[in-house]
């Protein structure tokens, strides 16, 4: 089932979680809500269940209202963060819970609740665990049996708030493969939270980005990575490179290195976002025109399993960066710490202020780089 | 085989803290009520059991019995709602109405006995209603039970009230949103979690009413085969150097107490496997 979230505001006392927000999230699809803490995306996600309410806007399934109508009747499956299973109950009246306390009319029978929940033991590869207690469960597995729990009742699609966040690295890789292959296997629409940005990219067709209770950006996982809307998105995605500067005469000038600007862009103070990876290093000035190398000394040599990170500080300008290479380049290199090394800036991202200075904080809008 | 009884703590010091426990409980507990077992023993047998088959005797043991089960479920259902309004809501003077809750401790009960009275009898504030309705209320069982009820008021609340605070609410939101009505989330959600602080509760108070004197020795009214209690009774028989009489029937009330306190523990146990399967 599609979602919609049209013009959404929720504001709480003191401070708005969310504002005027947007969103569209096509029928089954796998989809990430991506943010920092306080970014808004478990409001927009506990909105979209029923268990907020918001001051404006509204929510629609499959284009149908349901900003005014109950949780209980909104039939949408939710996996709480800590999980939220009924400690009292074992995993298999916790699992029938949704079946065993509708009324008496629409309730299935004793054999039929028992033979659904079997089948999804059998889903979450829990079966034989069915009269345990949560307490006596791992919390991968706690996971997944509130994940059986909500699919119990068929919702109309579902809704996980930070549903790896509290397990430690090896059980979320198994559990983001696991939730992947149900994904495809259901072709039920999924929404989870996640402040995680690897997490997102691995497992979602579509990220949404959040911060400070806005939509940055929307797009495939390669989409926001490679063309960030903005400098959050930019660094939020991954480490990155800054470097100031300013545009002048079409030139875009970050210290002696220099780069072709599009026609048509103001000039003023700009900003140059870089990946590490794409800051190339060489022992000796590139051979091209074109002044896109910096000098930079070797502050600190850290090695990262296969990658090798350097820690650089620029000649001109004494802005300290990052340039991350490969084991094998590293080591045709031969460079240490304290060398003075040239580095090639690739791939830039600059942004500029914009014109309209009533635009909060990313007041900045791309620039297209010719070099 | 001592190191697999002893499970090793942070904190050393099993044999000590052991000790502690067995000399304390011996010099309070024990050691006084043996005596009373031995104090009992100096009657022959006949004579133990005429004292008990004395019909004031059981009907004080039932009346006893009987008002103190009935305060204990009263506060049971009361004491569950005073706990939820102040866990649940915020409102204004809600740190003084936490602290009436605990008065029934701190009032000598003597005091409240006669408050009671004064308030219940057939010309007493509320006893001048309820004896329009043809109830009477002072100089009756439902007195004695007024008055447990009282003295029993703080035992639930102060037991459910913790485990309320540490109520995990998204419990209730996952009940919601697999369909589940208010009524539902309360009564198999909720309710099976509080359940074992309310059996605690519930026994804390049932004991301390049988026990209970000071409240009630006003307000019953003491008439004998209707409003006594055996509390009462056994300061009668001790008033009539009746020594020997009165520890029989404390024997009684001792074992009838330890086997109901023991049925409890032991349904306690049943209801909370869910945490002792940790």
């Amino acid at each position: 089932m599609s979602i919609e979230v049209v013009n959404i505001t929720k504001s709480y006392k003191n401070f708005t979680a969310l504002e005027n927000v947007n969103l569209h999230i096509p029928e089954g699809e796998l989809v990430a809500l991506l943010g920092p803490s306080g970014s808004g995306k478990t409001t927009l996600l506990r909105l979209i269940a029923g268990l907020e309410q918001a001051q404006q806007g509204s929510i629609l399934f499959n284009g149908e209202d349901n900003t005014n109508r109950d949780v209980r009747e909104r039939k949408v499956g939710f996996v709480f963060q800590h999980y939220a299973l009924f400690r009292h109950m074992n995993i298999f009246d916790n699992i029938a819970f949704g079946l065993t306390v509708r009324s008496r009319k629409t309730r299935p029978s004793k054999e039929e609740i028992r033979e659904k929940v079997h089948s999804l033991l059998r889903l979450v590869q829990l079966e034989g665990l069915a009269h345990r207690y949560p307490s006596q469960l791992s919390g991968g597995q706690r996971q997944r049996v509130a994940l059986a729990r909500a699919l119990a009742v068929e919702p109309k699609f579902l809704l996980l708030d930070e549903p790896f966040g509290a397990l430690d690295t090896k059980v979320r890789q198994e559990l983001r493969r696991w939730l992947r292959h149900l994904h495809g296997k259901l072709g039920l629409t999924i929404l989870f939270v996640t402040h995680d940005q690897e997490e997102a990219m691995e497992l979602a067709d579509r990220v949404v980005v959040m911060n400070e209770g806005r939509v940055e950006q929307v797009g495939s996982p390669e989409e926001i990575y490679l063309k960030p809307a903005n400098p959050f998105v930019y660094s939020f995605l991954g480490r990155v490179n800054l470097f100031r500067g300013r545009i002048q005469n079409g030139r875009i000038k970050l210290g002696e290195a220099e780069f072709t600007a599009e026609q048509g862009v103001s000039e003023g103070p700009a900003i140059g976002y870089m990946r590490p990876h794409d800051a190339e290093v060489s022992l000796h000035p590139p051979q091209s025109a074109a002044a896109t190398a910096v000098q930079a000394h070797i502050e600190r040599i850290t090695l990262l399993g296969p990658l090798v990170r350097l820690e650089l500080r620029r000649l001109d300008t004494k802005e300290v960066f990052e340039a991350e290479m490969g084991r094998q380049r590293f080591l045709e290199l031969l460079v240490e710490e304290g060398d003075v090394v040239y580095v090639t800036l690739n791939n830039l991202s600059i942004y500029v202020e914009s014109e309209l200075q009533s635009v909060p904080t990313p007041a900045l809008t791309p620039v297209h780089v010719t070099v | 085989m001592r190191k697999s009884f002893l499970r090793r703590g942070f904190l050393p010091g099993f044999g000590m803290t052991m000790g502690y426990t067995i000399i304390y409980l011996s010099l309070l507990v024990l050691i006084p009520l043996s005596v009373l077992f031995l104090k009992a023993t100096t009657m022959s047998w006949e004579q133990f059991v005429g004292t008990i088959l004395d019909p004031r005797v059981i009907a004080s043991i039932r009346v006893s019995i009987l008002t103190s089960f009935f305060a204990a479920c009263v506060n049971a259902v009361f004491g569950v709602l005073v706990a939820w309004v102040l866990t649940r809501y915020d409102f204004f003077g809600k740190r003084i109405i936490d602290g009436i809750v605990d008065l029934p401790f701190a009032l000598p009960t003597a005091v409240g006995g006669i408050a009671l009275t004064s308030i219940y009898a057939e010309n007493g504030w509320i006893g001048q209603y309820l004896a329009e309705w043809g109830v009477k209320v002072a100089y009756t069982p439902i007195g004695i039970w007024v008055a447990l009820t009282f003295i029993g008021l703080p035992f639930v609340v102060r037991t459910v009230q913790p485990v309320l605070q540490d109520w995990d609410l998204q419990m209730e939101e996952a009940a919601a949103t697999l369909g589940a009505t208010r009524f539902a989330t309360f009564t198999r959600v909720i309710l099976p979690h509080l359940l074992p602080a309310i059996i605690t509760g519930f026994a804390l108070a049932f004991a301390r009413a049988l026990g209970e004197y000071g409240s009630v020795v006003f307000i019953s009214g003491n008439m004998p085969l209707k409003t006594e209690i055996v509390p009462l009774l056994i300061m009668t028989k001790l008033e009539q150097f009746d020594y020997a009489g009165a520890t029989a029937i404390a024997t009684v009330m001792l074992v009838a107490s330890f086997v109901m306190l023991l049925l409890i523990n032991y349904l306690q146990w049943r209801i909370n496997k869910f945490d002792a399967a940790r």
